[in-house]
């Protein structure tokens, strides 16, 4: 047994102290430290390679084969694959709830993301001032992370033709209230924000706690140096917290575009599980177009933020120089 | 005269402004009222759960009484306990929750051991391939994979969940392996040499050394899956089915069905009300463990390196 597996694979030592792994009676290679590292680390994360080929790399070339295909399972087992060239892609020109729900997506988007960056940082700022009571105020903001999953939000904010919790109360009582004593153009903008502001705290749990872990970061002796310099407390945060947060700020869009892509209640989503149910092929070619939306968000915003740190750093490599 | 009031003046001022404005009367009263409001907008949807579900038929039919209900009712919770089968359905979210989560733990720090300790071709290409599994929408491989899990048997039971989790691709998966990634990177690499040099080799430094240290880590890692499977419901409906129900999908099956046959507005408003109960019953366990172990949670993202820089 033992001459039979080093036929495949057995160590060689020579005189010189030298070791070599040969395989098959044929191939030699000498073990090095940094190969023998190399071998043990591919073991390590090499759990992670199988699934990554086997549960996201093969489903994923799967179902851009299915976007091209008609699908249909016959009998419970086994796929029957029909190419039907791009005919599933011209279906999508004439899905219109797919198309409404893609732009109103696209325009949520647009609106909450810088809004959810900047609302959760002044919490931050806010949660990271001597106050009393902070572990309070901060368990009390950590709770949308606990609470928040589906059918929750759904009764919250509502789904499909159902209106939600929020939306129901808050919604109406409040600008009510506050048409009572605003004038009326400055109430309808303000109604008009206010629901998408609650939605957009409600998602913002995770970046608050991002920004926060952010600013406990900055060494507190820079703003005390710049005080004694004479600066405000508006300039120390355009000066130094600002540039300091420029990776959270990062992290966090990336964040909300993901968690905005994928919550359950997102009527893209709630279209493609319907288009599922009838048709396999269809499904795939929506979640195509979906998910390069979302990875065109993704690769702007990462575009934006990074070129800004690129450039940068290309002008203080330019002073240096000289 | 003139002086007094200058000086009282001035104390007026000191008070409101403080020394250099962060610490004077009005930035605190600004602080706090933004914080409240803030945080009333987290807390008051489950005061109006709680109260709209301990709202009897009279107090719901009655237009007098639109917050408070009149007198504790709790009818709405026997009810919704018995529609989503509780005991036994919690039982059932309770395995597809734990499992998960436990190997989930364990297969990121073995993971991101093997990328914050070992030098390997490729090393960059894998880390950027981790985040980009994060990246990708589920919608995209959900059908396949739901093929795939078909053919193997691994439908409507606890296996289509478990599956990928042990292969490093279950939910959020990507970010876990980003936490112990940065962790393991801080431990000085010296330590692993002293040992190496003592004759320990690679898995005994792994579980003697490396575990023993990231243990705040773990305890991360696992609150945070524990909490993201809890809450999962899209591939739970998809791969879990009726064969595997959770209180989740149960509850989400119960609204849709009383909506369905819904006939008068006071059945609606019942409805409604027990719904609320539903969510609270399933809220309920997560708020316990968030409030027993909420520094956890909290201290967790700061130490845990989840900002991922």
């Amino acid at each position: 047994m033992k001459k039979f597996l080093s036929f495949f694979a057995k160590i060689d030592k020579s005189e010189q102290g030298k070791q070599y792994l040969v395989l098959f009676n044929f191939i030699k290679i000498r073990i090095t430290h940094s190969r023998r590292e190399a071998f043990i680390g591919y073991i390590f994360i090499g759990i992670w390679i199988i699934g990554f080929l086997w549960l996201t790399v093969y489903p994923l070339f799967m179902s851009l084969i299915y976007s091209f295909a008609n699908v249909t399972i016959p009998g419970g087992q086994g796929v029957r694959i029909e190419f039907n060239g791009f005919q599933n892609y011209i279906d999508i020109l004439n899905d219109f709830q797919f198309l409404s729900a893609l732009q109103s997506f696209v325009i949520q988007l647009l609106l909450y993301l810088p809004l959810a960056i900047i609302i959760s940082m002044m919490i931050a700022i806010l949660l990271n001032q001597k106050i009393k009571m902070r572990g309070f105020f901060r368990s009390i903001f950590f709770l949308p992370v606990i609470i928040a999953s589906g059918p929750i939000m759904a009764t919250l904010f509502g789904s499909g033709e159902r209106a939600g919790l929020l939306n129901q109360t808050l919604n109406e009582e409040v600008p009510m209230l506050l048409q009572s004593f605003l004038p009326e153009f400055l109430s309808e903008f303000v109604t008009g924000m206010y629901a998408h502001l609650i939605v957009i705290l409600w998602f913002s749990g995770v970046q608050i706690i991002l920004f926060l872990a952010g600013l406990q970061k900055i060494n507190k002796e820079i703003y005390e140096a710049a005080s004694i310099d004479g600066a405000s407390p508006w300039e120390s945060f355009w000066k130094i917290t600002l540039p300091s947060l420029k990776p959270i700020i990062l992290v966090s869009a990336i964040y909300t575009i993901v968690m905005l892509s994928t919550f359950p209640n997102n009527r893209v989503l709630f279209r493609i599980n319907v288009v599922r149910q009838s048709s396999f092929g269809d499904a795939s070619a929506l979640s195509w177009v979906y998910s390069l939306v979302v990875a065109l968000f993704l690769g702007i915003v990462s575009f934006i933020l990074l070129y800004e740190r690129k450039a940068k750093e290309k002008k203080v490599n330019m002073e240096v120089k000289r | 005269m003139k002086k007094d009031y200058k000086a009282s003046m001035n104390k007026v001022r000191r008070f409101l402004v403080g020394m250099h404005f962060t610490d004077g009367f009005i930035f605190k009263f600004i602080i706090y009222f933004l914080l409240i409001i803030v945080g009333f907008v987290y807390v008051y949807p489950l005061l109006v759960m709680g109260s709209f579900s301990l709202m009897s038929l009279e107090d719901l039919v009655n237009p007098m009484v639109s917050q408070i209900p009149t007198e504790l009712y709790f009818q709405n919770y026997a009810d919704a306990w018995r529609a989503l089968d509780y005991i036994k359905v919690f039982f059932q979210s309770l395995v597809v929750t734990l499992l998960p989560a436990i190997i989930q733990t364990f297969v990121a720090s073995l993971i991101g051991y093997g990328f914050a300790r070992f030098e390997f071709p490729l090393k960059k290409m894998w880390m950027l391939l981790v985040l980009l599994t994060y990246l990708i929408p589920p919608q995209v491989f959900i059908i396949p994979r739901f093929i795939l899990y078909n053919d193997l048997g691994l439908l409507n039971n606890v296996g289509a969940i478990l599956l990928p989790t042990i292969f490093g691709q279950g939910l959020n998966s990507a970010i876990f392996i980003l936490i112990f990634y940065q962790f393991y990177k801080m431990i000085p690499k010296a330590l692993d040499e002293a040992a190496q040099i003592d004759g320990a080799n690679r898995s005994f430094i792994y579980f003697k050394i490396a575990i023993p240290l990231s243990i705040p880590s773990f305890i991360t890692t696992f609150l945070f899956s524990f909490v993201w499977q809890w809450n999962e419901t899209y591939q739970a409906f998809i791969f879990l089915g009726d064969g595997w129900q959770t209180l989740q999908t149960r509850l989400a099956i119960f609204v849709s069905a009383s909506q369905g046959n819904q006939v008068t507005v006071i059945e609606a408003a019942q409805n409604e009300a027990q719904a609320m109960a539903g969510n609270l019953l399933i809220l309920l366990p997560m708020l316990i463990v968030y409030f027993i172990l909420q520094r956890w949670f909290i201290e967790g993202v700061d130490k845990s390196g989840l900002t991922g820089e």
